[in-house]
């Protein structure tokens, strides 16, 4: 059995150590490219939205390096992303593939249900090699994060931009091959303390959140590396989502690592009192937070026809104006040009200035 | 005397300016990009400094999204996105504009602006029904030249109804008026209140309109399309009197500005460098990873310039430090 799971971010580097862990081969779809996105774009429905199409590219790419079983997730809502691994199977069936497809049901806080599904794929992997196995994908899930913020933090504030992202790449790479939870650690700490070291520009960088859909939000092929294109403008980015986050949430119930989702959804009202699918409700909450910690702006993103975002779109200008915060949104498809997309943050970025600056003169004179 | 220069790269017209340090206009150039923005900018060039041989260049500003290739060609000292620029070139004229109204040849924007400076914006996402391409080619259609739309437009007395959502329903819609017998007037009122519609619910999208409203961009010369947003507004629009060159206006503001708070000289390499050179863009598929990007790369003669479009910024970064700072945007 040679396993493959779509891209998301960096989350292949925990997912392969999963599979490691469970004796389980695995065959990681290549690097997200213009290939990827073509054969996605040509396979799937029209009207599906860009993480759908990505995921048939990952699936076909994977698929002719020879896996031929495909992880994916489920799950229920308005987000049509519930039915995708259905879609999808179809369509790769369709084009004639052998595989098999284990559908992975969002547990929401139910932790032996995702065992129980793990299980059925395992070889005879005893409890608590599979236990250990979870904890250490976890840890490197954590480490990442913490060299993806390292980043976003340095990246605005550094002179050699070029310089503070090779020293990510590497500390993914080096986290990607550890075998233990120390290496991964100092893989991260060490990556950090090297961008510290780095000659800074004398400017304090402006602050923007980064809220929406949580596919464009991880994988940066989705939005354009989005991240960063603002950190090399001079702008600090920090997400509203980060995958340990939403596991934490979302698959253990909270109880493995202290996050502020219930503070988020709280904060979306009285704006935005249900939950309207997706990350709608979350991308209101986070936008209030944003605020009131003081940002400069918001973006939100998203893929086209997203509709749980859409909703929020609707309820953004609103909680712009109550708040006292700029906000833009950006749909994200398929398109080659940049162009567009960096015209649209240049012009936000230098508002977000000038508005900061005015503002802040005023209060000295 | 000293001047500074305003250059905006559009998709459809090229714009330049020459303002002198009081920031009065002194010459401006408005003429079609022809898909070729390398010459249209020499050529441009060319007849903005026709006739001015004393003048001494202190500032280059340029904008619009050939911003970069006139920057590389030019030397800019500052390279600034359209917005920006749009806004403080109405802000000069009218210091208590609220709302700018802005549709060019690709995109259409709509500019808040409170105390002079930008206080939100949006610009037409996935669309580019209701910008000025759109009426270019729906008055080739009809065998119009497109100066005269906006005249031939303002004789209806009963605009026809026509869809103004997707500039392919438009045109079916306008077909189909046309050979049921509508006067070609009436359906060409019909379009302008059309697009009309299709600005406020795609790029406005309930944002307010208030007064002062300044309506600019190559399609503000449509008189057609200025009755329809005062029919539909209810309110007065101010058309500058440089309506067309306003990115442009603002890309030489800009650049005085940034020249009146520095010592520094600028960047600008000369007419002889423009007008000599022979500009050459190359492009290739790098075979470096499966991204297959299409890097474009500009020359000067064998120097070359700049490089573009590709994703890791492989080729961007293989130029050395100096000539990036040239490219530098803000």
């Amino acid at each position: 059995m040679k396993v493959t799971f779509p891209h998301m971010g960096n989350m292949h580097v925990a997912l392969k150590t999963v599979f490691k862990g469970l004796k389980i081969e695995s065959v990681p779809p290549p690097p997200i490219t213009k290939r990827t996105l073509e054969l996605g774009v040509k396979y799937s429905p029209e009207f599906a939205c860009m993480p759908m199409k990505i995921n048939v590219g990952n699936f076909i790419e994977a698929l002719e390096l020879g896996a031929d079983t495909i992880v994916m997730g489920g799950g229920w809502g308005p987000c049509r992303f519930g039915l995708y691994a259905q879609v999808e199977k179809d369509i790769l069936k369709d084009l004639g593939f052998d595989f098999n497809m284990v559908i992975l049901e969002a547990p929401d806080s139910k932790i032996s249900e995702l065992f129980k599904q793990l299980k059925s794929l395992g070889q005879n992997v005893s409890l608590l090699q599979a236990l250990k196995t979870l904890k250490l994908a976890w840890n490197k899930l954590d480490a990442i994060e913490i060299v993806e913020k390292n980043l976003e933090y340095f990246l605005p504030r550094v002179i050699e931009k070029a310089r503070a992202d090779k020293l990510y790449q590497e500390a993914i790479e080096s986290i990607d091959r550890a075998d233990g939870k120390n290496q991964c650690y100092k893989a991260a700490f060490e990556a950090a303390k090297a961008m510290q070291e780095l000659p800074t520009e004398n400017q304090e960088p402006l602050k923007i959140g980064l809220v929406g859909e949580i596919y464009t939000i991880l994988e940066p092929a989705a939005n354009f590396e989005i991240i960063k294109l603002l950190g090399y403008m001079g702008v600090e980015v920090e997400r509203s989502i980060y995958l340990t986050d939403w596991i934490s949430a979302h698959l253990f119930g909270g109880y493995i690592k202290k996050t502020d989702h219930k503070s988020i959804i709280a904060s979306a009202q009285p704006y935005l009192n249900y939950w309207v699918g997706g990350h709608g409700q979350e991308t209101i909450g986070s936008t209030v937070g944003f605020a009131r910690q003081k940002c400069d702006g918001v973006i939100q993103i998203a893929p086209l026809t997203c509709m749980p975002e859409i909703v929020a779109q609707a309820i953004l200008p609103t909680v712009s104006v109550k708040e006292d915060i700029p906000c833009m949104t950006l749909w994200f498809d398929e398109l080659s040009g940049t162009a567009g997309i960096q015209t649209r943050l240049e012009a936000f970025t230098d508002m977000i200035y000038r508005r900061k600056y005015r503002a802040s003169n005023l209060k000295e004179a | 005397m000293n001047v500074y220069l305003g250059i905006d790269i559009g998709s459809v017209s090229s714009n330049f300016i020459m303002m002198n340090n009081q920031k009065e206009i002194i010459k401006n150039i408005y003429r079609r990009t022809l898909g070729n923005p390398v010459k249209a900018i020499q050529t441009g060039f060319t007849d903005l400094m026709d006739g001015c041989e004393e003048v001494t260049v202190k500032g280059v500003g340029t904008t619009g999204s050939g911003r970069h290739l006139a920057a590389t060609l030019l030397g800019a000292d500052v390279v600034k996105n359209e917005i920006t620029a749009h806004a403080v070139a109405a802000a000069q004229f009218y210091p208590e504009v609220r709302t700018i109204i802005e549709i060019g040849g690709q995109d259409s924007k709509i500019i808040i602006m409170r105390d002079g400076i930008v206080h939100d914006f949006a610009m037409n996402t996935v669309c580019a029904a209701g910008t000025g391409s759109f009426l270019d080619q729906q008055a080739s259609r009809l065998n119009m030249a497109i100066e005269d739309f906006g005249g031939q437009a303002v004789k209806s007395r009963q605009s026809v109804r026509i869809a103004g959502r997707c500039g392919v329903f438009a045109e079916s819609d306008m077909i189909h008026k046309q050979q049921m017998g509508f006067p070609v007037e009436d359906i060409m009122m019909g379009l302008c209140e059309a697009l009309v519609r299709n600005y406020l619910n795609n790029v406005a999208k309930g944002k307010k309109i208030e007064d002062l409203v300044v309506f600019q961009g190559g399609v503000a010369a449509n008189e057609g399309l200025r009755a329809a947003f005062e029919k539909v507004l209810g309110q007065n629009l101010h058309i500058p009197p440089y309506y067309n060159v306003m990115g442009a206006i603002g890309a030489a503001i800009l650049a005085l500005e940034k020249s009146q708070g520095s010592r520094q000289n600028s960047r600008y390499k000369g007419c002889d460098y423009i007008m000599d050179g022979q500009f050459l863009s190359s492009s290739h598929e790098c075979k470096g990873c499966p991204n297959l990007c299409e890097v474009v790369a500009i020359k000067r003669d064998q120097d070359i310039l700049a490089y573009w479009g590709d994703r890791c910024k492989k080729w961007e970064g293989s130029l050395s430090q100096t000539e990036k700072a040239n490219l530098q945007v803000v």
